[in-house]
């Protein structure tokens, strides 16, 4: 166990924990942010994924000990253009099924808009395959991305 | 369809049932409680809107709401909210049982709102099962005519109240959008003001329903109600449950089906720090701490000796040697008509082939998990209940409560496709005896790992499938001799009542009834069993059989020098029209027959399940990283009767083409020595969002009655790919999945 300071949606928060555990866990029952998912705990399926200094992450497959002096952004405390933008476009596309993997489609799509602005098929597909959905919501994440990059152009 | 548990636990047919120990005690349990609980509940009739009476009962804030029966509730703010009977788990009954009652009450959509309905058979039953529970693509079919009478009932009664305080007749008063108007009066009033005032009305007998012309909500596009909260990362599954004081526990199930633990050494898996306990449980040995992290620690730590004696300890290949060896002769015969055999002896013309489907996970995103706090008296479940009945009767008994004790909550599941829908409740059950064994002082929450959930069993069953057919002088298909082999799902459980003289419809559905006339028809099956426990997969049987049959046809169709269209239509004839309709319609929006672009080929593939028919046609090319089909795009057209939510119809075909692709293409489960090869999605592929096709659905209108649609778009997928890998390569691919199962 150790005694540790993550941020965590611009708030610092003082935990005490297994310094190996995965961030996943640290959010989720430790500070009761339950947005992000536990999918398959070996970053093959995105479920788990939230922003780490910007850049989209998988939380299943990162210590809290290595989380600590970054900037971790998560679901809950997703804000911005490109956010609202994507959030948006997903209920307008009706783009959730079961919605368990969302969160982490959510945050791939964000990181994605704020990298590529105008992403092309291609694009999408090379950000976004690293995050499943067995519901298999394919089509309408690809048109709900697609829609939020048509808004933020204005 | 009623389950007769009682006749189940008389049979006891699963105390020959090797799968697993606490099945056997499962089930003669549920025979025990369920008998009373399900045959003693007669409800007059389903569409009376009748079960609850009309009642003022306390919200949250003590506000008063009007619920005129058990499935609508409408307080002074004037939201509706719909108590869902059906699990939502991306299928949309949320959405599309709330449109049934708004239609009938004529509200506006803003005001609608779901919940699910607690576990309570008399009240929520699934009309076509008996039991409350979610399955068979049926939560839209039985609740048709049930929750527009809900809705119909609850508008009969605000606009009794309104004409009571308006001096005035109900037939002057209209209703729309959520406003209850007299316009010679020149009155309106929303309906939370006469909330109060209907409540105290009687129900009315019977509703009058409207007539589908005058629908304003069934057959448009309204917003998904669970869309915002599945967008933004507020919808609550099981898994986020948190309690005061909950543990959380893994369970250690045995390395092989059937296995039982032998002995245990904890005393390393006790040293790790959050663990809180360990025990050993009727299906495992579970270790219980104050959070994930620290169980699973704790179980990698855990020293088991497993007694294998009753275990499956073959591999998968053995077993599709024996499958294979019981294929090449006739089995138990369902469909006979002609003269198969000897048509076939007699043609000089004939196909023979045979086809091997894995074993196959279902690997919903979240992973099978429950939560039970137990006092003496009572239990509180939340769990992604899919049959609520079987779950509470599982609690109960290990409890030792009567079920009424038992309230279940069902949250929002991520995912399913069949796997919370076993017939022993293993989740719910694994979860009670965690309880059971540690006391009732701290909650328990069990979760399955990635691990566990495609380790565990409860799987799409492995079959193999024997065809022979001939075409005659005119390339006219002439016999068709159908084997199918495999694990019976029901036998065993209380769905065995739905089984006659032996037959498992869902071992041979989809093969047994199959639309083409063709003179001489033999279709046959072969029941094999395992400790591999088997299970309902999105859209069962179908899952296999339309792809050996749409397949296999193809096939006998090209010998003939048929077009796969036109010959199937043919074949259809006038009386399977509601085939012919989709396949044509399908057809029609791909352009069959138009020149396809270079290096690419299409198939098609029709099949009818649980009600609902689908065609598909798939354009696919040879995808260079793999040697397998890239799928470029998918037409699919689907006739489901009246199309409650069609953009939800949509979504349901996009999704079970993609569902049905992931796994022809990469997916199959292997058993070494009985231990399962594959572990996580590393091994056990999904379709990702690069290999999605793009897909165009046309939904046939229709006045006809609705039917499911969460299942049936997945079964023409693999044939229609299939098809058109053959056209593209001259390949038949028999044996699943396309990438075969890597280790």
């Amino acid at each position: 166990m150790a005694k540790l300071t993550l941020t965590v949606n611009g708030k610092a928060h003082e935990v005490d924990v297994d310094p190996e555990m995965p961030l996943l866990w640290l959010l989720r029952e430790e500070l009761n942010m339950t947005g992000t998912k536990f999918g398959c705990g070996i970053a093959q399926c995105g479920a788990c994924t939230v922003h780490i200094d910007g850049v989209a992450t998988r939380s299943c497959q990162t210590t809290v000990e290595d989380a600590v002096d970054s900037e971790i952004v998560t679901i809950e405390g997703i804000s911005g253009a490109e956010a609202k933008a994507i959030q948006d476009a997903w209920i307008k596309h009706d783009v959730p099924q079961c919605g368990y993997c969302q969160s982490g489609q959510v945050m791939s799509a964000v990181a994605l808009l704020r990298e590529t602005p105008a992403p092309t098929d291609e694009d999408i597909d090379s950000e976004m395959s690293g995050n499943i959905c067995r519901c298999a919501t394919y089509v309408r994440i690809r048109q709900a991305i697609k829609t939020a990059a048509d808004t933020l152009k204005g | 369809m009623q389950f007769l548990f009682d006749k189940y636990a008389k049979n006891d047919r699963a105390s020959a049932d090797p799968v697993e120990p606490s099945r056997r005690f499962i089930l003669k349990s549920i025979g025990g409680v369920g008998a009373g609980l399900v045959l003693g509940m007669q409800l007059p009739s389903a569409a009376k809107a009748d079960s609850g009476a009309a009642a003022v009962i306390k919200g949250d804030a003590g506000a008063a709401i009007f619920a005129p029966n058990a499935f609508v509730r409408i307080a002074p703010d004037s939201t509706v909210t719909v108590l869902v009977k059906h699990i939502e788990f991306g299928q949309g009954p949320y959405t599309g049982l709330a449109t049934l009652v708004a239609e009938e009450l004529d509200a506006d959509w803003s005001q609608m709102r779901a919940q699910s309905a607690p576990a309570n058979a008399a009240l929520y039953k699934n009309l076509m099962f008996g039991v409350q529970g979610t399955g068979g693509s049926t939560a839209i079919a039985n609740s048709f005519e049930q929750m527009r009478k809900a809705g119909a009932a609850a508008r009969a009664m605000l606009v009794e109240a309104a004409a009571k305080a308006w001096g005035a007749k109900v037939d002057d008063i209209t209703v729309s959008k959520g406003v209850i108007s007299h316009e010679a009066l020149a009155k309106k009033a929303s309906f939370g003001e006469f909330a109060e005032a209907a409540a105290k009305l009687e129900p009315p007998a019977e509703p009058f329903l409207k007539d589908p012309s005058e629908f304003v909500l069934i057959g448009t596009q309204v917003p998904k109600l669970d869309s915002e909260a599945k967008s933004t990362g507020k919808a609550e599954f099981t898994i986020d449950v948190q309690r005061p004081n909950m543990m959380t526990v893994l369970l250690q199930r045995p390395p092989v089906f059937g296995g039982k633990v032998k002995s245990v050494n904890d005393s390393e898996a006790r040293k790790v720090s959050g663990v809180v306990d360990v025990k050993t449980l009727p299906r495992g040995v579970a270790v219980y701490a104050e959070g994930f992290w620290a169980a699973k620690k704790g179980r990698e730590a855990l020293q088991i000796e497993w007694d294998e004696s009753e275990a499956e300890t073959r591999s998968t290949a053995e077993m599709v040697a024996d499958y294979q060896k019981s294929a090449a002769s006739v089995g138990q015969v369902v469909v006979k008509s002609g003269d198969a055999e000897k048509a076939l002896a007699g043609s000089g013309n004939t196909i023979e082939a045979e086809y091997v489907f894995p074993y196959l996970a279902h690997a919903p995103m979240e992973t099978e998990d429950c939560v039970i706090e137990a006092k003496d008296d009572s239990a509180k479940v939340w769990a992604g209940s899919q049959f609520p009945t079987l779950d509470q009767a599982a609690v109960a008994q290990t409890l030792g409560l009567r079920p009424e004790e038992v309230d279940i909550e069902t949250m929002f599941a991520g995912g399913s496709f069949g796997r919370r829908a076993t017939p022993v409740a293993d989740i719910a059950y694994e979860c009670a005896t965690a309880v059971k064994a540690i006391g009732r002082e701290r909650p328990v929450k069990l979760i399955f790992t990635r691990e566990d959930d495609i380790q565990g069993g409860f799987y799409r069953p492995m079959t193999v499938h024997r065809l022979k057919g001939a075409v005659d002088t005119d390339g006219r298909v002439s016999a068709w001799d159908h084997v199918v082999v495999g694990q019976s799902i029901m036998e065993g459980t209380p769905f065995e009542s739905m089984m006659e003289e032996g037959v498992d419809p869902t071992l041979v559905e989809g093969a047994r009834d199959l639309p083409y006339a063709i003179p001489n028809l033999r279709i046959s099956f072969h029941k094999k069993s395992s400790a591999v426990p088997p299970l309902w997969w999105r859209s069962v049987g179908h899952t296999h059989t339309a792809y050996s049959t749409e397949a296999f046809l193809d096939e006998l169709l090209a010998l003939g020098g048929k077009d796969p269209v036109e010959e199937r239509l043919r074949m259809l004839g006038d009386k399977y029209s509601r085939h012919s309709g989709v396949l044509k319609a399908v057809a029609e929006a791909a352009d069959w027959g138009s020149a396809v672009p270079e290096g690419r080929a299409r198939g098609v593939a029709l099949h009818k399940s649980f009600n609902s028919y689908v065609a598909e046609i798939a354009e696919v090319s040879i995808n260079n990283d793999d040697g397998i089909p890239r799928v470029h795009k998918v037409w699919c057209a689907v006739d489901c009767g009246i199309a409650v939510n069609p953009d939800i119809v949509r979504a349901q075909m996009e999704g079970g083409i993609g569902y049905g692709l992931g796994h022809i293409l990469y997916a199959g489960l292997t058993l070494d020595k009985g231990r399962v090869q594959q572990s996580n999605f590393d091994t056990y592929r999904s379709l990702r969002i690069n290999e999605m096709p793009e897909v165009a659905v046309t939904i046939i209108k229709s006045a006809e009655a609705p039917t499911g649609v969460g299942e049936p778009g997945v079964p023409p997928i693999g044939p229609a790919v299939a098809n058109a890998w053959a056209k593209l390569t001259g390949k038949r691919v028999r044996q699943l999945p396309f990438l075969p199962a890597e280790a």
